[in-house]
């Protein structure tokens, strides 16, 4: 398994795999095909399915590198060939993920009410002493952010699909909130919606996480 | 503004499509309260740790094989 490594930047990597040098192609693709999977699994039926068409991408990818024009992101440009290849696999499989209209449990409020004042208390819908987020960091150190990763990328695969579609789509591949909107066909208010949902839960996620390994490192152990 | 509402405007106010005098609102409400300050902070560096490289299972090593195998035969000027 190949642990998670920084990748040059842009100017780099494109030169590079013109160039045709194969170590810098490995690289992009052991970090990238995890997220490119669980992307294109929002717009086929199976995970075969969806191998396939990350393995599809990379194939025009590979064709295509010389033609990049460096007005997006190289991930981006990447994301976007597939979510291309995988709308028309999931159209040929007649799977759609409907976007149009939010589910009910996609409303209401992303944070826990029990940590904000009551209604009719002083300073109502301010935070409960003690409740407020404390801050944290995110380590440095190179093994725990590996861990972070991990985290975060456990946190993902249990959104749910349309939160997980949005989410990935704006804060992985890097897209705007317009690409967003006329790739799925959904309304600019919506799509705020979904991914503020799905980063509120990332963000709680994180929380827990890192006040536990807090805990850890003050010696007071997990619960 | 409380915080209550504040933490439902985050992506909003990153996403800077904001009215101006939602924006200015929720610029006072930070101004004073650390709590909401740090929440912000938190999505922010949430949102960025998204954009690094994720673990996940990938494709199968015999697609990989192919895909590099695809690469070295590709042909180049
Ligand atoms: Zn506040």
């Amino acid at each position: 398994m190949a642990g998670p490594r920084e990748l040059p930047p842009d100017e780099v990597l494109v030169q590079r795999l013109r160039d045709g040098d194969e170590e810098t192609f490995a690289l992009v693709l052991d970090s990238w095909s995890g997220g490119m999977v669980r992307l294109a699994m929002s717009f086929v039926s199976t995970k075969d399915s969806a191998e396939e068409t990350v393995q599809d991408t990379w194939l025009a990818v590979i064709r295509g590198i010389d033609g990049f024009e460096g007005r997006a992101s190289l991930k981006t440009w990447v994301y976007r060939i597939l979510v291309n290849t995988a709308k028309a696999r999931g159209a040929k499989e007649s799977r759609t993920v409907p976007f149009a209209s939010l589910l009910p449990e996609e409303e209401g409020p992303t944070v826990d009410a029990e940590r904000f004042r009551a209604t009719g208390e002083p300073y109502a819908g301010h935070w409960v002493a003690g409740q407020e987020p404390r801050p944290w960091h995110i380590p440095e150190d190179h093994v725990l952010r590996g861990e972070v990763r991990e985290v975060i990328a456990e946190a993902i695969d249990e959104l749910p699909p349309r939160l997980r579609t949005v989410i990935t789509l704006r804060d992985v591949a890097g897209y705007g909130s317009e690409e967003v909107c006329s790739l799925l066909e959904i309304s600019p208010g919506n799509q705020r919606v979904l991914l503020h949902r799905g980063r509120a839960l990332l963000r709680r996620k994180l929380e827990s996480y890192l006040s536990g390994a807090h805990d850890i490192a003050g010696g007071r152990g997990r619960a | 503004m409380n915080c209550a509402e504040f933490v439902e405007l985050v992506t909003e106010f990153l996403d800077g499509s904001m009215s101006e005098s939602a924006e200015l609102s929720c610029v006072v409400h930070l101004a004073r309260c650390e709590g909401c300050e740090t929440y912000l902070d938190q999505f922010r560096q949430t949102t960025a740790a998204l954009g690094g490289t994720l673990p996940g299972p990938g494709i199968p090593a015999a697609a990989r094989e192919q895909l590099l195998e695809a690469f070295r035969g590709a042909t180049r000027p």
